[in-house]
C-alpha cells in the first residue's frame, strides 16, 4: 500500500518552493525505491510554515515544516512516511494550537482534500447541501441562507439572504450568478485559498445560488493576479461538469447550471460590483450608479446575484446543516464565521477563521504571536485598504460589523495587517489617498480629484509644511470624498485617512 | 396626487420613474446640478447634486423618487460639499472667467456664483490641455471639459452619432473625439448638431459666434441659475 504525502499547491506555499519540494520527494521515493503518492493539496493556511508537507499515518496526518528540499532524504532517513521523529516535525496537523483553536466552517476542507477531485470532495461532506437544496423549494433554500444571518463577506456586510430574495422575486428569463473573485484588497487571500484549495465549495455555492433564484449561468469573476487559481477553478469547473454536478439537469433534478471563469484587467475598481458588470460586459471598468441595484437589473440588465467568495462558499455548510446550525456561531448581528488573514509585522501570518466576537487583541497575540520583529504593534489596519487604522487602545474591540462601525472601522473582508512601533502613520495615510489617485476610475468628481489634492496635501504633510493650513484642508477634502463620492473608493479613503490623522496625531506634528 | 415626497419642508408630487430632481424639476425646485440634463439619460458623475435622502447622500439625478422620501436640499452642509465639489472642478481645469468667451452664459460659473464660492480654496492643478480648432465651425478647448459628458451623450442620442467618448482613467480621464486621427475635422460633427450646443462651460464652442451677445447681457448677467434652469427644464408651476 503506497503512503500519501501532501503538498500543497496553494500560489503561496509554491512561491515559498512547494513545487520543488513535491518533485524532490517524489525523486527521493523512487530512488529509494518507495512507492508513495503525492497528492497536492490546499494550504492550510500556516504560512510561517510553508510549504509543510504532511504525511496519512494511522493516527492521522503528521505535518512537517517549513520544508526546504534540502530537508528532504533526512525526512527520509528519519522516516517521516510513518510520522517519524525530524527537527521539522510538527506532531499530528489537526493538534496545531493555531489550526485546533478555529471554527472552520468555510476552510473545513483547504488542505485536507485533493481541490480538483469531486470524489475527494463528496467524501469529504460535498454536495450535501446541493442534494438539500435540490429537495427544498426556491423560496426554502433563501429561507436557509437568510436564516442562517450570513452577510456579504466581501465588506459591505449586506444580509446575502435578502439579497438573494430580491433576485427571486424579480421576474426575468434570464437571471445571472456573479462571484466576485477580484480580491483587491491588500494584505488579502481567503478568497484565493478557497478557489485553490477547495474550488468545489465556492462550485457547489453558485449552484445552490443558481437553483435558489432561478439563475443558469454564473460568472467568477477572478483577478488577473491569479493564474494558479484560474487553472485550478477551470480544473474542479471541468470535473464538475463530468460528474453532472454543472450543466444540464444536474443530478437528475431538471435543474440548469453554467458556469465560467472570466478574468479582470487588473484594476482595483473592477472588484466594485457595478463596475465588475461593465468590465464583464466588455467595457470600460467604470461604476455605475445605483439604484438600479444589481439584482434587479445587473449583468445585461438582468437580475443577478453578486457575492463575494467566501459568502458563496459559505453556502453549502449553511444547506448542509441548516441556517441555525450556522446562526449559532458569533455574536450580536455578526453570525457564523469570518476567515481572518493575518498579515504584515506578525510572527504568524495566515488564515484563522473565527466565530464573531473574538477579541482584535486575540487574534493578534493568540494567533498572530505578535509582531515577527519582537517591538509592540503599534498600529492595525482592518478591513483592507479603504478600512481605518487602529491603535492599541481599540484591540480589545470584538470582532463584529457593528463594534467596529462604532469605533468608526470595518471589519471588510476581513484582512488584518499590522504594523510596530517604526511605522509613520501619516506616511500611511499618504499612500491611501496615493493608492485612491491610482485606482479612482474617475467618474465622480470626490474621488478623482479630491485624491489627487489629497495626496499632494499629504505629501506638504509629510514634509511638516504649513501645517495649520494643510491639515484643515486635509480634512476638508476628507469631508468631502466621504460625502460625494460615488462608490467607497473614493467613500472610504477618508477612513484609512483620518483614522491615522485622529489616532496618531503625533505623526502629523511639526518636528 | 396621492405620491409625494418632501424637499426642504416641501411636499412634491412625483410619478413612478421620476428621479428626485425630475420631480423637484416640474414642482419648481432648483436642486443646483451640472452633468444633468432632462433630455438625457442620467450620469451622475459631478455629484453636484447630492441632497439627503432619509439622511443618506444620495443624487438627485440619478434616484428615484419614492414614497416617504424626506429630503434635504439646501442646507448649509450640502452646499459646503456642492461648493468644495465646484472648486474640486475650477482647479482641475484651466477656467480663466474674465478671458473666456462662455462667461455670463457657463452653468459651471453660475453655480459657482449661486453657492457663493469666492476662491479656490484648493491648489490649481495648471494642467496642460489641448485646444482642437482643426473644425471648420466647431472648437474644443480641452481646458474647460468638466467631463459632464453631456456631448458624449447628445451626440449619441440626440443626433445619431457617436462623435466624443471619454477615455483614461481616474485624474488621466479625457474627452476624446472619435475619429481616425482624434481631431474633431474628421468627425461627422455638424455646426448644428445638438452635441455641438450643449456644453454646459466654455469648451465646446461654435467659431464665428464670439461676443455676439455682449458682457452684460449674457444669460446669467440678468438671472441666477436657479431661475434659469427651472425655466428650460421645464418647471410646470406658475408662481
Ligand atoms: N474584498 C475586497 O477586496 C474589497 C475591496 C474594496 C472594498 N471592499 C468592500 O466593499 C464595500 C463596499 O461595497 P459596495 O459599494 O458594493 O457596498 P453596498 O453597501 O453598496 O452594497 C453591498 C451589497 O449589497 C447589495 N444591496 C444593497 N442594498 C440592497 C437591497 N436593498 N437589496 C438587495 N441587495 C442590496 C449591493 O448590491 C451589494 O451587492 C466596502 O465596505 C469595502 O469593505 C472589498
Ligand atoms: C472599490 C471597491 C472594490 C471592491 N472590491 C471587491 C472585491 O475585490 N471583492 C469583493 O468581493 N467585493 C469587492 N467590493 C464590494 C462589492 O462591490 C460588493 O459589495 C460585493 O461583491 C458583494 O458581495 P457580498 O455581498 O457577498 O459581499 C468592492 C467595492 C468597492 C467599492
Ligand atoms: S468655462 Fe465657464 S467657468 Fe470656465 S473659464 Fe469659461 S466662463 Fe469660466
Ligand atoms: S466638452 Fe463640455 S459637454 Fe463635453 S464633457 Fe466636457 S464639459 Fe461636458
Ligand atoms: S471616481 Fe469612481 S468612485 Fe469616484
Ligand atoms: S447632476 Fe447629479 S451627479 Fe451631476
Amino acid at each position: 500500500m503506497s503512503i500519501t504525502v501532501y503538498v500543497p499547491c496553494d500560489s503561496s506555499a509554491v512561491s515559498l518552493g512547494a513545487n520543488r519540494v513535491a518533485d524532490a520527494i517524489a525523486q527521493e521515493a523512487q530512488k529509494r525505491g518507495i512507492e508513495i503518492n503525492v497528492v497536492r493539496n490546499g494550504s492550510r493556511g500556516m504560512y510561517w510554515l510553508e510549504p509543510m508537507v504532511e504525511v496519512a499515518t494511522d493516527k492521522g496526518r503528521v505535518a512537517y515544516g517549513a520544508v526546504k528540499t534540502s530537508d528532504v532524504a533526512s525526512l527520509f532517513d528519519a522516516d517521516f512516511l510513518n510520522g517519524g521523529v525530524h527537527a521539522l516535525n510538527l506532531g499530528l496537523t489537526e493538534e496545531i494550537p493555531y489550526l485546533k483553536k478555529q471554527q472552520r466552517l468555510t476552510f473545513a476542507r483547504v488542505g485536507i482534500t485533493d481541490p480538483v477531485s469531486v470524489e475527494d470532495y463528496v467524501a469529504h461532506d460535498g454536495y450535501r447541501g446541493l442534494k438539500n437544496a435540490l429537495s427544498y423549494s426556491q423560496a426554502d433554500i433563501v429561507k436557509h441562507v437568510t436564516d442562517s444571518g450570513l452577510r456579504g463577506r466581501g465588506g459591505a456586510a449586506f444580509p446575502t439572504g435578502i439579497k438573494w430574495n430580491t433576485v427571486l422575486n424579480t421576474p426575468s428569463e434570464q437571471k445571472y450568478i456573479i462571484c466576485n473573485a477580484d480580491e483587491g484588497d491588500s494584505g488579502t487571500f481567503s478568497d484565493r485559498m478557497i478557489m485553490e484549495g477547495d474550488p468545489l465549495v465556492l462550485i457547489e455555492g453558485m449552484t445552490i445560488a443558481g437553483i435558489a433564484v432561478g439563475a443558469t449561468q454564473g460568472y467568477i469573476y477572478l483577478r488577473i493576479e491569479y493564474p494558479h487559481a484560474l487553472e485550478i477553478l477551470n480544473a474542479a469547473i471541468a470535473n464538475a461538469y463530468a460528474a453532472n454536478y454543472l450543466g444540464e439537469n444536474i443530478q437528475g433534478s431538471s435543474k440548469t447550471f453554467h458556469l465560467e471563469v472570466r478574468q479582470g484587467a487588473g484594476a482595483y475598481v473592477c472588484g466594485e460590483e457595478t463596475a465588475l458588470m461593465e468590465s464583464l460586459e466588455g467595457k470600460r471598468g467604470l461604476v455605475r450608479f445605483k439604484p438600479p441595484l444589481p439584482a434587479i437589473s445587473g449583468l445585461f440588465g438582468k437580475p443577478t446575484v453578486v457575492n463575494n467568495v467566501i459568502s458563496l462558499a459559505s453556502v453549502p455548510v449553511i444547506l448542509d446543516k441548516g441556517g441555525e446550525f450556522y446562526r449559532d456561531f458569533g455574536m450580536g448581528r455578526s453570525r457564523g464565521t469570518l476567515p481572518l488573514q493575518l498579515a504584515g509585522n506578525l510572527k504568524h501570518a495566515g488564515l484563522v477563521e473565527l466565530a464573531f466576537g473574538a477579541t482584535l487583541r486575540e487574534v493578534l497575540y493568540d494567533f498572530g504571536g505578535g509582531s515577527a520583529t519582537g517591538k509592540p504593534i503599534r498600529a492595525v489596519q482592518v478591513g483592507g485598504p479603504l478600512g481605518s487604522y487602529l491603535p492599541e487602545s481599540q484591540f480589545d474591540t470584538p470582532l463584529d460589523y457593528e463594534a467596529f462601525a462604532a469605533i468608526w472601522a470595518v471589519l471588510g473582508h476581513g484582512g488584518i495587517v499590522a504594523f510596530d512601533e517604526t511605522v509613520d502613520l501619516a506616511q500611511m495615510a499618504k499612500y491611501s489617498m496615493e493608492f485612491c489617485v491610482e485606482e479612482s476610475c474617475g467618474k465622480c468628481t470626490p474621488c478623482r480629484i479630491g485624491s489627487t489634492r489629497g495626496y499632494e496635501v499629504m505629501d506638504e504633510i509629510v514634509a511638516k509644511r504649513d501645517l495649520d493650513k494643510n491639515i484643515p484642508l486635509l480634512r476638508s477634502l476628507c469631508d468631502t470624498m466621504l460625502n460625494g463620492s460615488l462608490c467607497a473608493m473614493g467613500g472610504m479613503t477618508p477612513y484609512p485617512v483620518l483614522s491615522a490623522l485622529n489616532h496618531f496625531p503625533e505623526d502629523f506634528q511639526g518636528r | 396626487m396621492s405620491k409625494t415626497i418632501v424637499i426642504d419642508g416641501k411636499v412634491i408630487p412625483f410619478e413612478d420613474g421620476q428621479t428626485i430632481i425630475q420631480a423637484a424639476t416640474a414642482a419648481g425646485v432648483y436642486i443646483p446640478h451640472l452633468c444633468h440634463n432632462p433630455k438625457f439619460t442620467p450620469h451622475g458623475s459631478c455629484k453636484l447634486c447630492t441632497v439627503k435622502v432619509n439622511g443618506r447622500n444620495c443624487s438627485a439625478c440619478t434616484f428615484p423618487a419614492a414614497k416617504g422620501q424626506t429630503i434635504t436640499n439646501i442646507t448649509k452642509e450640502l452646499n459646503d460639499d456642492r461648493e468644495k465639489i465646484t472648486q474640486m472642478l475650477f482647479v482641475e481645469g484651466n477656467h480663466f472667467c474674465p478671458s473666456c468667451e462662455k462667461t455670463g452664459n457657463c452653468n459651471l460659473q453660475a453655480v459657482a456664483y449661486h453657492l457663493g464660492m469666492t476662491d479656490n480654496h484648493f491648489p490649481h492643478f495648471f494642467e496642460n490641455r489641448e485646444v482642437d480648432a482643426s473644425h471648420p465651425d466647431v472648437m474644443i478647448d480641452h481646458n474647460r471639459c468638466i467631463f459632464c459628458t453631456l456631448c458624449v451623450r447628445a451626440s449619441q442620442q440626440e443626433d445619431g452619432k457617436n462623435v466624443f467618448a471619454i477615455s483614461g482613467r481616474g485624474i488621466e480621464k479625457r474627452l476624446v473625439v472619435n475619429s481616425p486621427s482624434g481631431l474633431l475635422k474628421d468627425s461627422d460633427l455638424d455646426v448644428n448638431d445638438c452635441a455641438a450646443h450643449i456644453c454646459p462651460t466654455g469648451a465646446i464652442l461654435i467659431k464665428r459666434t464670439g461676443y455676439k451677445v455682449p458682457i452684460g447681457q449674457r444669460i446669467f448677467d440678468h438671472a441666477h441659475i436657479d431661475t434659469v434652469a427651472l425655466a428650460a427644464e421645464g418647471a410646470s408651476h406658475d408662481e
